[in-house]
């Protein structure tokens, strides 16, 4: 292996969410929130959102202490579904598992129904599998905030 | 089986270093196209070829159940159990097989302890006093046993610097004390507890002490009756042994007053409806069909490190830890957790502000093998106020060239992170 792939898990995108993540802090007026723990690496977020009557995600911010991918992929995710419906914001997650994950490719995104932009950034786990779980600690977190689950999720 | 064992080839500690490598099969590969550098040793070392083969051949040739056939491959398997068992009193210099129990394992050492000699001594308000620095295996079975019991779990604090701080845990050595256990080596930081006189402190004020060695049998030369502990508990895997095997070492005296701590097969030696007569030491401790091929395996780690020499295993991983932490010190940025004045085979650190976990995928991807997180150790790491610690520990098998490695594959995270 070279140091390319490396250089494609470590994007500038990513390290730069990572050092300076957006949304972060608490928020005012939660409706919805969620706990995620990788026991593995001690990651560890808290996610908040509001979210009105219509269903739509008015805000969302997160907390914590993560490794530059968790950090960063919570930091998109945030940028991702404000502004968002739940429906849509799990269709983010779907699409997300399916690139970390799947068989989905950066193409492939492209043609599916939810453009992933800049979310792409994260594809370059899928080559790093015991990081897979960093990527996708945040968007379980959405997952069970928008379920209303209060236990807190795990990647493990 | 005796003679696999002394092929070993690294007696003298500096120059046959690469022959001693040579000796670990898992060693010889190529992970991500880069030769593989175990710095991880403290989690789980690897198996020399003698202690595979030791195994490999008890299975193919011996294997039958222990203590209950008279045929002649029970006597085999039984003859090469106890063989073992013996193999470990002298190593560690017991005074007798009698007070050689074999565990799965540290953690079942420590809660067999907890569970057969404290709690039926344990009432409400007595203490157990542990430190800052212990592995979760030293914690929570205290824990659990405080819980059944309404006795309170004392910690003695650590400094700066990963070293327990001596006088408030002597201060915290009164009456209501039921065991004093502590790690004779940390695992997270690398500091080398002054068992001894901890001890012999401990003893002044009738207290018993458990020492968890995990950390130091495969690096220092253990005499338990010169430390006079009351009970020591190592693992066979961190000592090049296999997985699933490990001892408890404990006075006869002490042992002979403790019930089981499980029921079963082999711990009896007569069993009627109306009651039962336990076996004797050390069979009372070991219920049910025990590890035996993991027992063989750990007797022929023994012949390894003792073919070696101790002293010699001590010598040339003070040197490599010293070069290695001289070498990580000369790097920028580097914050090192753990600076005890006296360690063993440990280098915990981080590097600048890279989460440990983005460290460990750097260097994996370029074959070096270190651990990364919290290393059982929360509390720890709740001290030094960090998430985790990216950690290098040794073996006898890492080189001064390893070291090199490991340094060179951290600049690479550094020109990553930019
Ligand atoms: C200091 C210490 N104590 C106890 C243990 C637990 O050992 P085991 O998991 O083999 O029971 C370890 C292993 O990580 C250790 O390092």
């Amino acid at each position: 292996m070279t140091q390319d792939e490396l250089r494609e898990l470590y994007r500038e995108l990513i390290l730069d969410h990572a050092r300076s993540p957006r949304h972060f802090g608490k928020l005012n007026n939660v409706s919805h929130m969620a706990e995620g723990i990788n026991p593995l690496c001690g990651d560890k977020l808290k996610l908040y959102f509001r979210i009105g009557e219509n269903k739509v995600i008015e805000d969302a911010t997160f907390e914590g202490s993560g490794c530059a991918i968790s950090v960063a992929s919570a930091s998109l995710l945030t940028d991702t579904v404000i502004g968002l419906t739940t429906c849509q914001a799990m269709d983010y997650f779907s699409a997300i598992s399916e690139l970390l994950v799947g068989t989905r490719s950066d193409a492939a995104g492209d043609k599916a129904d939810v453009d992933l932009g800049k979310l792409k950034a994260l594809q370059g786990v899928r080559e790093f599998p015991a990081r897979v779980k960093c990527a996708t600690l945040a968007w379980h977190g959405l997952h069970s905030a928008i379920q209303q689950r209060n236990a807190p999720v795990s990647t493990e | 089986m005796n003679q696999l064992s002394n092929n070993s080839t690294c007696s003298d500690s500096t120059t046959s270093i690469a022959e001693c490598r040579a000796d670990f099969p898992a060693l010889d590969q190529k992970i991500n196209d880069h030769p593989l550098v175990y710095l991880d040793s403290a989690a789980s070392s690897q198996q020399p070829s003698s202690v595979i083969d030791a195994v490999s051949s008890y299975q193919k040739h011996d294997h039958a159940n222990v203590h209950r056939g008279v045929h002649t491959l029970s006597h085999r398997a039984t003859e090469a159990y106890e063989g073992a068992r013996d193999k470990i009193v002298s190593f560690i210099n017991a005074n007798s097989r009698r007070e050689v129990v074999f565990t799965s394992g540290t953690t079942q050492a420590i809660n067999l302890v907890a569970q057969s000699f404290c709690r039926p001594r344990m009432r409400a308000g007595d203490k157990i006093v542990i430190t800052h620095l212990e592995h979760h295996s030293n914690i929570v079975p205290w824990q659990l046993l405080c819980e059944q019991t309404g006795a309170e779990l004392t910690v003695a604090p650590i400094d700066e610097k990963g070293q327990v701080e001596i006088l408030p845990l002597l201060a915290m050595l009164d009456e209501n004390v039921r065991l004093l256990a502590i790690a004779h080596v940390s695992n997270a930081l690398g500091s080398v507890l002054p068992v001894k006189s901890l001890i012999s402190e401990a003893h002044s004020r009738g207290i018993p002490v458990l020492v968890d060695g995990a950390q130091a049998v495969p690096h220092l030369a253990v005499d338990v009756q010169d430390l006079d502990c009351d009970f020591y508990a190592f693992s066979g895997h961190k000592m090049f042994g296999p997985t699933g095997i490990g001892i408890l070492y404990a006075k006869e005296a002490l042992l002979e007053k403790m019930p089981p701590y499980q029921g079963g097969g082999d711990m009896i030696l007569e069993v009627s409806f109306g009651g039962t007569t336990f076996n004797d030491l050390p069979y009372k401790f070991e219920a049910g069909t025990p590890n035996i091929s993991g027992a063989v395996g750990l007797g022929a780690a023994v012949d390894y490190l003792q073919n070696i020499g101790m002293a010699n295993v001590t010598r040339h991983e003070q040197e490599t830890l010293n070069y290695m932490t001289s070498r990580l010190a000369d790097l920028d940025d580097v914050r090192m957790i753990g600076t005890a004045d006296e360690k063993a085979s440990v280098q915990s650190f981080m590097l600048g502000d890279i989460h440990p976990h983005d460290l460990g995928t750097i260097l994996d991807h370029q074959g070096v093998a270190i651990r990364t997180g919290h290393h059982c150790a929360m509390p720890v790491m709740d001290f030094f106020g960090i998430p985790g610690t990216a950690r290098a520990s040794l073996a006898i098998y890492n080189g001064k060239s390893d070291i090199d490695r490991l340094v060179q594959a951290l600049q690479t995270a550094r020109t990553i992170f930019g």
